[in-house]
């Protein structure tokens, strides 16, 4: 909101250069979305690896990598419904 | 509901609004009817007849509306049910892993019928009364099984541990199963309904804005483009719709299958 210049102005003119509008429960999304991302990442990619090295195992694999992937992204939908319920979008 | 968000001159971004329509019958009471309720109504009414329809006289060798309603209650069976409940106790709790996804996917659908436009579980009801089932019934499924000291025993003190770690599993345990599991339950269908009928009036609205109200020949292509995000995006949510309904599904027989059996 404030510009540092603005101090050095004379007297009381501080003049605002740049301004941010808007919520900060958006920027909170955006973090809540790194984690759950990373960790939906590493669950299909392993599960990619242990498909390669035992493809006879892949449908018992896909339904664990399915779970895993629910459980992950559990924590960036909450991180949804928190920037819904304290942001007021 | 696209129409109505961005009327008047101006965009309008999607917002939590659009999940509470205005009230059409009893307002004020608990039995308030609103549109998405009567979605939820037609839903249950479609799924319901299709099943009818399908299944009213069944063949040995199965045809048409039958093969599609088989091929459907067979993935339950087979890839939900027996795969992690095993024969015995799949055959046992079929009845409710085969309604959950059924009603799930039939709620979910509406999120991309067209003038329906609205995921019916994306409002807390639905999703709830779910969770709630799951609960009570993986609760009830442990208990009968195991007997309510074993079962709690079994949850709450897993074996293997040295003993004073008790203190710090303990609560970890009992949050973890029993009250974590169902509001995650409920938040993970919820959420994504929401999210994904708000990805889609964000892009179809904002198609309509550049195109029609925009008034700019600059605009315009950029309205197409979002058009093409949000067919794009439509096909997505069909994924995701049967993705949800399968995930519920699965999680309410990993959690009756956790209960059944004491951990070793």
């Amino acid at each position: 909101m404030l510009n540092r210049r603005g101090a050095n102005l004379k007297g009381n003119d501080r003049m605002n250069l740049a301004e941010v509008m808007g919520n900060v429960a958006s920027i909170g999304y955006g973090l809540a979305a790194i984690g759950p991302g990373i960790g939906v990442g590493i669950v299909s990619g392993k599960t990619v690896e242990a498909m390669a090295r035992q493809p006879e195992l892949s449908g018992q694999l896909r339904t664990t990598m399915i779970l895993g992937i629910a459980f992950t992204e559990a924590l960036g939908l909450l991180g949804l419904v928190a920037g819904i319920m304290f942001g007021g979008l | 509901m696209l129409v109505l968000a961005s009327q008047d001159s101006g965009y309008h971004p999607p917002s939590i609004a659009e999940f509470f329509p205005p009230a059409l019958l009893f307002e004020g009471t608990p039995f308030q009817i609103d549109r998405i309720m009567l979605i939820r109504v037609l839903m249950t009414v479609l799924l319901v007849g299709f099943f009818l329809i399908a299944l009213r006289r069944p063949k040995i060798v199965p045809r048409g509306v039958q093969n599609l309603a088989e091929m459907g209650l067979d993935f339950v069976r087979v890839s939900i049910a027996e795969e992690i409940l095993g024969k015995v106790n799949g055959k046992r709790f079929l009845p409710l892993l085969t309604t959950i996804f059924f009603m799930v996917w039939a709620l979910n659908l509406s999120g991309v019928i067209p003038f329906l436009n609205m995921p019916s579980t994306a409002k807390i009801g639905v999703p709830l009364v779910l969770a709630l089932l799951t609960y009570v019934v993986f609760n009830y499924a442990g208990i009968k099984a195991q007997g309510f000291g074993p079962y709690m025993k079994s949850n709450l003190f897993p074996p293997g541990i040295p003993k004073p770690l008790y203190l710090l599993v303990t609560p970890i345990e009992f949050v973890s199963t029993f009250l974590v599991r169902p509001f995650t339950l409920t938040v993970r269908l919820l959420a994504n309904m929401i999210a994904g009928h708000m990805t889609l009036v964000l892009f179809f609205g904002a198609a309509w804005f550049l195109l029609f109200q925009a008034g700019s020949l600059l605009l315009a292509p950029v309205g197409v483009l979002s058009f093409g995000a949000g067919f794009i995006f439509t096909l997505f949510e069909l994924l995701v719709q049967v993705l949800q309904a399968y995930v519920f599904t699965m999680l309410t027989a990993v959690y009756i299958d956790g209960a059944l059996h004491a951990e070793h």
